[in-house]
């Protein structure tokens, strides 16, 4: 297995790294030369490239603080006891089963400057004077994406949460509620404490799951400037430009930056483990 | 069947010493119990002899074949364990047939094999149900089946009865003791409960912090203790301790002065010298409530009693570490807070060094 | 006394029915969406400019539409090798990775361990050309075969995490019985350990089923030929007469054929999948 492994995921990596360092194309690969950083000087002056650096930390940082409210949210009231609560804890699936491409067309289509049935509502409830571009418009554009991505990690956020709500001790509460403690305060005195772990562990998860993406973005807006985020650089420069070169050296960097985050957080959790 | 042999056996986890310098005979067909307080080993050198534990050094030896780094599955050996660990996706039948199917024994032979055993332990009914499905005392039999039917040449439990209820704990070392009857092989039983250990073993080994402390028949135990970890272990309730000192005596007998301004207590002769610190053992069943004539008699307050049905255990304060125990009959009227003579059976004394070892009388004759 | 009674009981139930309200609006929000693709999808032509909570009059030409403008059949089929081939390589690698790191130690487990979780966070667009490469250089470009290889990429390391977290959890004493009884790791794999792990395989399957089937990055970059397409490229490139004229109810009608499916497997197999997700993401 960790041939396998290695051969899947580390020699790729390896190359990729190596390919940042040359001038190769993807229609010579074989006169690709050795240009040390050259690459990467480039990249760090691309004002595209920090564009969609900029975007992919609005992007993250964004959804997962309204993934982890809404989130926090469901969990909590899933936690409560009420008939059909099966029925809605299943119900919420739904948008994270659905593949991320057909997330993205169907909000699209909602989103839709003429057909798109958000405008419809929002014009006919006299929110709106008039239907808009979404998707189109640079000032809306990535929030819009990020919304949708909201719509459909919530859930996931939401159940671990609520694994996180559903093992903290009983006792807590039932000695809370015979104190005679407002509810409110129960919760933050005692729940978000409490939940602290969890929050943290699924939290900063999302974060680094959500500065790699690419799917959404791709399918919502194409190679957009104003919305792309870093892997959309990487892959615009490597696939449609064939600068393999290049874009490797932009991969490379996404690699770097997310490897780093986790780096961070892998000795953190480490160390945090061995002080409980 | 096997006789075993270990020899100067060390065991090391990391850096830490676990069995020292171990060396025991057990002869064929032999039931021997290892016996000692939790972490004492025993279950270290159980699992050392079928080969789950490696041997950090020394040599273990089965009918003078050298098994040391031998696997578990060339050794000849079948064990019980202390959770049964029966295959819970298989059918008892399967259970006891796994190890049988695994040396490409012939069906028809395993059938035979397997039916015969569950016969002689009375699961023939349960051949087919799943481990969930049954009670603890008929999991415990399809354990000992499946090593049963193997035909092992040596027989290892690891603490199989400590997970049932009293009752069934009784009527399973009755099994025990016939099944050893029965196939007369060499079995090797380790347990933390001295009354297991003193009804089933031919021999016990006593084992403490990684040391043998003794190995004798149960009686040689209870009888004549090596030390005082030994006598304290052995016979419930425990034995009596009193710390005193050797003085002069007049005459052979030895006179030991007894803390707490007891009286002398007189004794037929020992190896020790004058002033030496001693404490003295004898078993409650020694103890005589109140004194007899020849007795040692002490003063002391009871403390408490509790009544068993068959006899009543009084626990009375003489000023000692511990409340001293004797046995009375179950009619007995005695109160807490009764000031109370006790008397001390001389004969019936132990007495051991400040080392713990006992000391062996003085006379030329043996013990 | 019947006054402060009253006002409680008005307290109550203003406080069930605020807390049902809730539940409504977190049920429409998550179901909207797809209950909006199913309308949209039953609507054709100049209806489809109308916006109405359900189609006058339902027409299944989209569907139609979908399957002969482009080979979909195919796209389907393509993702079910693919995915259904990534799971049994994935479970079959995992499974036997998972017995040595759960049950047997050894010096730099741990890091080891570490290492796999980090393999699984690595961005995708990393390994893409140097996966492109490897891809080219075995001559499996534009073939399915190149995705079942590139997926194991993050399902090796999540089907590891997970089942060595619950081969951990095996009784060490029912492997001793194994070996006592004279069974080699193989047999003690295969005999006494899978079937024990039954329902972590169906799960851990179930969610790398999920993942390939929904994979798009790879699928998109290494095959070339529409036959080729799995289904997430198959949605996004369907394109209509002319380039600013999508053909959105075709598009629908491919959303909600592919989701369906999804949707009553995860429906199905909710609890399991939900522990799994849980048990992966709160021990890690």
């Amino acid at each position: 297995m960790l041939t396998v492994l290695a051969m899947v995921a580390g020699w790729p990596l390896a190359r990729t790294i190596w390919l940042g360092l040359t001038d190769a194309s993807l229609s010579t690969p074989e006169a690709a030369e050795f240009i040390g950083l050259d690459n990467f000087r480039y990249l760090l002056q691309d004002p595209d490239w920090w564009r969609a650096v900029s975007n992919t930390l609005v992007f993250a940082v964004v959804s997962v603080t309204l993934e982890t409210l809404l989130g926090l949210g469901i969990a909590l009231a899933l936690n409560a006891h009420f008939r059909g609560r099966g029925a809605l804890r299943a119900a919420i699936l739904i948008p994270w089963a659905i593949p991320t491409v057909v997330s993205a067309q169907m909000w699209n289509w909602m989103y839709n400057d003429v057909f798109g049935v958000l405008n419809h509502i929002l014009v006919g409830m006299g929110l709106l004077n008039e239907p808009q571009a979404w998707t189109a418009s640079p000032s809306t554009a990535l929030l819009a994406i990020t919304l949708v991505d909201v719509w459909k990690t919530t859930p996931f956020m939401a159940l671990l949460l609520l694994a996180g709500l559903q093992m903290l001790p009983r006792d807590c509460y039932d000695s809370a509620r015979v104190d005679g403690v407002h509810p409110l305060r129960v919760f933050w005195r005692v729940t978000l404490p409490l939940l602290r772990p969890a929050l943290v562990v699924a939290v900063i998860f999302r974060l680094l799951d959500a500065l790699r993406v690419f799917d959404l973005i791709y399918v919502m807006s194409g190679n957009n400037r104003d919305t792309m985020s870093m892997s959309v650089y990487a892959r615009q420069q490597l696939v449609d430009f064939g600068d393999t070169g290049y874009g490797s050296a932009a991969a490379t960097l996404v690699f770097a930056i997310i490897a780093l985050l986790t780096a961070i957080y892998l000795t953190a959790a480490r160390v945090g483990r061995e002080d409980t | 069947m096997a006789a075993i042999r270990l020899h100067q056996i060390h065991k090391r986890f990391q850096r830490t010493e676990v069995l020292r310098d171990m060396s025991l005979d057990i002869p064929d067909g032999e039931f021997v119990v290892f016996v000692g307080p939790s972490g004492c080993g025993k279950s270290t050198l159980l699992r050392m002899i079928a080969g789950l534990e490696d041997v950090s050094a020394g040599a273990i030896h089965f009918d003078g074949e050298d098994v040391t780094d031998t696997a578990p599955k060339a050794r000849g050996v079948a064990m019980v364990f202390q959770s049964y660990a029966l295959y819970p996706h298989m059918s008892v039948y399967d259970n006891l047939a796994f190890g049988l199917k695994l040396a490409k024994t012939q069906r028809q032979s395993i059938r035979e094999r397997v039916e015969s055993v569950a016969r002689t332990l009375q699961i023939e009914h349960l051949l087919q149900r799943k481990p969930r499905e049954l009670s603890g005392g008929q999991r415990q039999r399809v354990a000992i089946g499946r090593a049963i039917v193997r035909q092992p040449r040596v027989f290892l439990f690891d603490e199989p009865l400590s997970n049932l209820d009293a009752a069934l704990r009784v009527q399973m070392r009755l099994e025990l003791q016939r099944l050893h009857r029965d196939l007369g092989a060499t079995m090797i039983y380790v347990t933390h409960d001295q009354v297991e250990a003193m009804t089933l073993a031919d021999r016990i080994v006593i084992l403490n912090g990684g040391r043998i402390e003794q190995v004798g028949t149960p009686r040689e135990l209870y009888q004549r203790p090596a030390n005082r970890f030994v006598a304290g272990f052995i016979g419930s309730p425990g034995m009596n301790f009193l710390a005193g000192t050797v003085t002069d005596s007049p005459g052979d007998d030895t006179e030991i002065r007894l803390d707490a301004g007891h009286p002398p207590l007189r004794i037929p002769p020992l190896n020790t010298p004058t002033g030496a610190a001693v404490t003295v053992g004898i078993r409650p069943e020694h103890v005589h409530g109140p004194a007899q004539d020849g007795d040692c008699a002490l003063h002391g307050t009871v403390i408490s009693l509790e009544h068993l049905g068959n006899e009543t255990h009084v626990y009375v304060d003489c000023d000692q570490d511990q409340p001293l125990v004797f046995i009375d009959h179950p009619t007995t009227t005695i109160e807490p807070g009764q000031v109370i003579t006790i008397g001390l059976s001389a004969a019936d004394c132990l007495v051991f060094d400040t080392d713990g070892q006992r000391v062996p009388p003085a006379a030329t004759s043996g013990p | 006394m019947t006054r402060r009674h009253g006002l409680q009981w008005l307290q109550r139930w203003l406080q069930r029915a605020s807390f049902y309200v809730l539940l409504g609006i977190i049920l429409i929000y998550t179901v909207f969406p797809f209950y909006w693709a199913i309308v949209s999808s039953l609507k054709s032509g100049a209806a489809l400019f109308s916006v109405e909570l359900w189609p006058p009059a339902p027409h299944w030409d989209n569907y139609v539409a979908v399957f002969r403008e482009q080979p979909f059949g195919r796209n389907i089929l393509n993702s079910i090798i693919v995915a259904v081939s990534t799971v049994a390589l994935s479970l079959a690698l995992a499974l036997t990775a998972a017995y040595a790191l759960g049950r047997m130690r050894f010096r730099g487990r741990g890091l080891l361990l570490a290492t796999i979780l980090g393999v699984s966070m690595f961005p995708q667009v990393a390994v893409l050309s140097g996966m492109f490469e490897l891809i080219r250089s075995l001559g499996l470009y534009n073939n399915i075969a190149a995705l079942v290889l590139s997926y194991l990429i993050f399902t090796l390391p999540f089907t590891v995490w997970v089942l060595t977290t619950f081969m951990r959890q095996l009784p060490r004493e029912l492997e001793e019985a194994a070996i006592i009884d004279g069974a080699g790791p193989f047999t003690i794999l295969t005999r006494v350990f899978m079937p024990l792990m039954g329902p972590a395989m169906v799960t851990t399957g179930l969610l790398a089923f999920i993942a390939a089937w929904n994979e798009f990055l790879f699928a998109l970059t290494f095959t070339l030929s529409a036959e080729q397409r799995t289904v997430p490229v198959a949605i996004a490139l369907i394109s209509g007469a002319s380039s600013h004229e999508l053909p959105w109810g075709n598009i629908m009608a491919a959303s909600v054929i592919v989701t369906l499916p999804l949707v009553g497997l995860v429906l199905v197999f909710q609890r399991r999948i939900v522990a799994g997700l849980t048990a992966g993401a709160v021990k890690g």
